[in-house]
């Protein structure tokens, strides 16, 4: 069983960092709204408990995620998606000439990588921004329903940003794999 | 202590807190956002600006587009976490005004509106 370096390192970007940050981000969503005690916060009361450490750790690992997505995705992955072909090369090994060769393939490029390449920063952004707030400024978002919903709208925005990216990353190394590099021995053939 | 009163003791412990960071984050991001839209579609539509956006050979535009989305995130963030440190400010305006920049940045990274403001 072998893997190439490129098929390793595109799992490294879209399922450990880009597949955690997804589930971060939901279950984040999930808490921020079984935190939202509207009644407190319409009375504008304070919680005096500090931030469990768990807490903070989440919410910077979930931002940390995110960033390592992009910036894997971007700066790693994208480059082999999009290097150019030489005459005669095998398009199995340059994705986007390969589903630019294709009227039937070209719009999982012009829709779906145009999309996701810039759609996927605003996940760790707004990712970021709810980290911050829930670990630095946690007194603002229990004094106010107004912070509250702006927080969970924002989280709203950064998981939506996410899944478009990672489904839409997901269809399209479907479509047309990354591929190539050294070559990895997972386990050895059997006899 | 009635109801009343205690609400009254929470409600004034509330101006003690100030929104003015959360805010500062909250149009920061939006910014970077908008940012990112706008830089998108801009560099789609012009061949020179797509070439100054390409920092980064191997990643294209993208280099660009992203490294100064992030940069005019990160300087509005400082510059506004400045101004309204310890302050409480109308948070629902500044909301509104950040959802709707964060909706046009997500709007403007969707490639079919792009093509139409381009005439495509």
């Amino acid at each position: 069983m072998q893997i190439t370096l490129r098929e390793l390192v595109t799992i490294v970007h879209g399922m450990l960092f880009g597949g955690f940050f997804l589930m971060a981000l939901f279950a984040a969503f999930v808490l921020l709204l079984d935190w939202s005690d509207f009644k407190r916060c319409e009375l504008h009361m304070v919680s005096a408990a500090p931030i469990p450490r768990w807490q903070t750790v989440f919410f910077v690992a979930m931002a940390a995620c995110g960033w390592a997505a992009v910036l894997t995705g971007a700066y790693i992955v994208y480059p082999w998606y999009r290097a150019a072909a030489p005459a005669g090369a095998d398009l199995a090994l340059y994705p986007q000439r390969l589903l630019m060769s294709k009227p039937s393939t070209a719009g999982w490029h012009t829709l779906g990588m145009e999309w996701k390449e810039h759609v996927a920063w605003i996940a760790p952004m707004a990712a970021t921004m709810v980290a911050f707030v829930m670990t630095r400024h946690r007194a603002a978002w229990d004094a106010s329903c107004q912070v509250r919903n702006a927080v969970l709208g924002f989280a709203a925005a950064a998981f939506l940003a996410a899944a478009l990216a990672g489904g839409w990353g997901a269809m399209i190394n479907k479509a047309a794999p990354v591929r190539g590099g050294r070559t990895i021995q997972l386990t050895r053939s059997a006899p | 202590m009635s109801e009343k009163t205690s609400a009254a003791a929470s409600h004034a412990a509330t101006a003690a807190v100030p929104n003015g960071p959360v805010a500062a984050a909250l149009v920061a991001c939006a910014i970077g956002c908008l940012a990112l839209g706008v830089l998108a579609v801009a560099g789609d539509g012009s061949k020179r600006l797509a070439a100054a956006l390409n920092f980064y050979n191997p990643t294209g535009p993208l280099s660009g587009v992203t490294t100064i989305a992030i940069l005019l995130w990160l300087a509005a963030w400082a510059l506004l976490a400045a101004r309204w440190r310890n302050r409480a400010v109308a948070f629902g305006r500044v909301s509104a005004a950040a959802f709707t920049l964060l909706a046009l940045g997500l709007l403007l990274t969707f490639p079919p509106v792009g093509d139409l403001l381009l005439g495509r």
